[in-house]
């Protein structure tokens, strides 16, 4: 691993570079699980339909990477979303009642889990084709270097994305052009049911390497060397010196999506992903070893979550169905010229 | 308080399931994400994780139970703090869904066709058999594969996952890595290089997962297979089928949710198909499979999983470019094609009783479209309404409209009339995509429209 020598510096903090919170950043994760556990919840009573694919497993990857940004800079990312949407700030009713389809999600309903944003937060989706975001997030690097604003796109993709064609079009693009663009592929090891050593050849983490964009692999289930080698990617892309590639190493303990069964790993292979790597438990007994939080830190942490998921959950219910007008709304703008 | 855990649903059309066993025991602890019991249903077997924390108290439904309707409480969980006492106290708040035997939507009419309907190309047959869409396509697949070894069929999770929709189920096992191929993500990739394989003497056949995706293919799919017999002077040409589900699925929203007819019936050099029934399904496939020219062909996924009469015959097929009468019928035509031709049946059976005989026609192929049928129907009935679960402007629709004009201007006693989607990108919401799509009710209307009737 590249970084690791890096890594030291950052997380000791010496110098300018802002440290993790790492009791935040065990927050931010415990969000995202019990968020996701909900909707789990609410898909099998019927309230979510469609498509719902939950980030479960991967906390530390959108945790990590999204902590080391800041307010000017943008994000993107795919269908695989929720977790992206919540470390965005964006505010977890919103996120939750899109994903029941009701008036108060963050598209009116109109979206549904795959199709969320919010440009107050920079959040420009939830995108549903694979490979299609990494283009768009190029563009939004584009933007942000036209405009002189200082701020970084950060884009993810699946494993599985890799292989689009698009994305070695975005790559040769954002290197000629050293556009201010971190790429982040969240290699949970498959791509639906196809592992990944059957899916792509050679060294993902590598596949910028011809066009110049220097990729690192990193340890997906460790918040704190995410976010150290997201704040070393997200500088220098900002620097001027081009884009970066990282590719984290991490797992989704769940299916694909809720119908998957996900017959095509064994238990055995999961269970040693959830029992020894697991982002938010490693990290609480990291928290408690070297006693940056109490148990009763932890549980209040724990209540609070719990209040907030909660509240979304009925919020989510409470908040009506869109009115049938609303069919027809948002398919051009009415702004006269 | 205590917490129902209820029977969960795992995709938008479960109802229903087998309890098949409990992970956990009354008394015993768990935690947010522990696996608690497995349940079964036709498609897969999966496991129902705790969302909340606390102690089994009672199980409610043993493990083996079949046919447990969703949202039934399964077991009651005990909060940190709370003893058995609690369950005692406890009262079902939830009720369970109705098992859909008969849901609103799925399509009444199956096998009462009035209609010599089972046969889709003329001939009558032996025998005849009950198959899925789904089976039917696979029994396609198999079958030219059998017969031709220069056959493959490539496509994302296509062979050992079984088909994202199981389409494909078995044949992997029967015709192995060589013939049956796992593709990465990378359509615009394999729709060029299956057209490459046509080129150098195979039969692809390239399944999209769903043909939302084939729009990263359509270039290959216009400008390399549909042109090149032109291009080269009749010197070569592209036998390869490009399938998948097309349409409207549930609850998927704008990108994953829309009907491609128009867009590839509008290519001179490509043939389209969508076949609506296993008959259709299993006809068209192989003749397309045995065609020259590059097919598309349509699926549906909210037909897979139907069940239809076809003919239990190896040498069946239907023929392309050949639409299908289902019901015949005296005042009205009603043209349709893939799972709206199942709206329109339904909807003709229900005109019924207004006094309306309805002639509903399958297209079956949109490219070419067989206009005779079409105006040999509107001869007889004067009367025309032409159903399509996409968006109206250059749709389907409106080529039937032009075609009228040009063949049948002189038999139509009342404009055409066109029944179709809403022309908005797919909603996610419930309330919206029910408004988005055609219901038989809209094509009732339709039918009272042209024949200048008002609702009974
Ligand atoms: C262009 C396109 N092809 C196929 C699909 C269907 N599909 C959705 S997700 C997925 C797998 C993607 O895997 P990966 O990129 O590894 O992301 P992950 O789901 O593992 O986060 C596929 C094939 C799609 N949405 N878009
Ligand atoms: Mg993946």
């Amino acid at each position: 691993m590249k970084f690791s020598a890096r890594l030291k510096t950052v997380e000791s903090q010496t110098s300018a570079a802002p440290a993790l919170d790492l009791v935040r950043a065990w927050r931010e994760m415990l969000l995202i699980r019990r968020f996701e556990e909900k909707a789990a919840q609410l898909y099998g009573m019927g309230l979510i339909g469609g498509f719902c694919h939950l980030y479960i497993g991967e906390e530390a990857v959108t945790t990590g990477v999204l902590s080391a940004m800041r307010p000017e800079d943008s994000c993107i990312t795919s269908y695989r979303d929720h977790g992206q949407m919540l470390m965005m700030g964006m505010d977890p009713k919103g996120v939750m009642a899109e994903l029941t389809g009701r008036i108060g999600g963050y598209s009116k309903g109109k979206g549904g889990s795959m199709h969320m944003f919010s440009v107050e937060k920079h959040f420009y989706g939830g995108h549903g084709i694979v490979g299609a975001q990494v283009p768009i997030g190029t563009g939004l690097a584009f933007a942000h270097r036209y405009k002189n604003d200082g701020g970084v796109c950060v884009t993810f993709m699946g494993d599985g994305a890799t292989n689009q064609g698009q994305v070695y079009e975005s790559f040769n693009m954002a290197a000629l052009w050293k556009l201010p663009i971190v790429y982040i592929i969240e290699n949970n090891q498959y791509a639906m049911g196809t592992a990944r050593k059957r899916h792509a050849a050679g060294d993902q983490s590598q596949r910028g390497e011809a066009y110049g964009i220097h990729g690192h692999k990193v340890d997906g289930q460790n918040v704190s060397q995410v976010y150290a080698a997201a704040l070393e990617a997200i500088e220098q892309a900002r620097s001027g010196k081009g884009p970066v590639l990282l590719e984290m190493d991490t797992y989704r303990y769940r299916g694909h999506g809720m119908s998957d069964p996900a017959k095509y790993r064994t238990k055995e292979e999961v269970d040693q992903w959830k029992d020894q790597r697991d982002p938010i438990e490693t990290l609480r007994a990291r928290l408690l070893k070297d006693k940056l939080a109490s148990e009763e830190n932890l549980k209040s942490i724990e209540k609070e979550i719990k209040k907030i998921v909660t509240d979304a959950a009925t919020f989510a219910q409470e908040s009506p169905e869109p009115d049938p007008s609303e069919l027809y709304t948002d398919v051009l703008s009415d702004a006269s010229i | 308080m205590t917490i129902e855990i209820l029977m969960p649903a795992l995709s938008p059309t479960m109802t229903e399931g087998t309890l098949a066993r409990w992970v956990k025991n009354e008394g015993d602890k768990v935690c947010s994400g522990d696996v608690i019991a497995e349940i079964e249903t036709d498609k897969a077997t999966m496991e129902v994780e705790a969302a909340d924390e606390g102690v089994i108290g009672k199980i409610l439904i043993p493990a083996g139970s079949q046919g447990v309707a969703v949202n039934t409480p399964i077991a009651l969980l005990l909060e940190e703090g709370e003893d058995s006492a609690a369950l005692d106290q406890h009262q079902s708040k939830t009720a369970p869904m109705a098992p859909a035997t008969e849901s609103a939507s799925a399509p009444a009419v199956v096998s009462s066709s009035p209609v010599s309907a089972p046969v889709a190309d003329d001939k009558t047959y032996a025998h005849y058999k009950t198959l899925t869409v789904r089976e039917a396509l696979r029994e396609a697949m198999g079958e030219e594969m059998r017969r031709d070894e220069n056959i493959v069929l490539l496509g994302e999770e296509v062979a050992e996952y079984n088909g994202a929709y199981k389409v494909s189920q078995g044949l992997w096992d029967e015709f192995g890595d060589k013939r049956v191929i796992d593709t990465p993500i990378t359509e615009m990739g394999f729709a060029g290089l299956g057209v490459g394989a046509a080129f150098g003497g195979l039969t692809p056949i390239v399944e999209f997962m769903t043909m939302n995706f084939a729009m990263q293919a359509i270039d290959q799919i216009v400008n390399s297979a549909a042109k090149t017999r032109y291009m080269s002077g009749g010197q070569m040409g592209c036998p390869i089928v490009f399938r998948g589900p097309n349409g409207a699925a549930a609850r998927v929203a704008a990108q994953h949710s829309q009907c491609y007819a128009s867009w590839y019936a509008h290519i001179p050099g490509l043939k389209v198909i969508a076949p609506y029934d296993s008959a259709d399904a299993k006809g068209l496939l192989k003749s397309a499979i045995r065609d020259p020219n590059p097919v598309i062909c349509l699926e549906h996924e909210m037909l897979y999983g139907q069940s239809f009469e076809l003919p239990d015959d190896e040498d069946f097929t239907a023929p392309l470019g050949k639409a299908r009468i289902m019901r015949e019928g005296s005042d009205v035509t009603i043209v349709a094609f893939s799972r709206m031709v199942g709206h329109a049946l339904e909807a003709a059976e229900a005109l019924v009783a207004e006094g309306i005989s309805a002639e509903v026609i399958n297209m079956r192929t949109l490219r070419p479209l067989d206009t005779d049928t079409i105006v040999q129907s509107v001869m007889k009935t004067n009367r025309l309404v032409a159903v399509e679960e996409s968006w109206p402007f250059a749709g389907i629709g409106a080529e039937i409209a032009a075609q009228m004009m040009e063949h049948a201007f002189d038999y139509l006693d009342a404009p055409m009339v066109r029944v179709h989607g809403a022309d908005v990108p797919m909603p996610y919401a419930a309330n919206l995509e029910k408004l988005a799509l055609p219901q038989p009710s809209d094509i009732i209307e339709a039918v009272r429209t042209v024949c200048y009737r008002k609702a009974a």
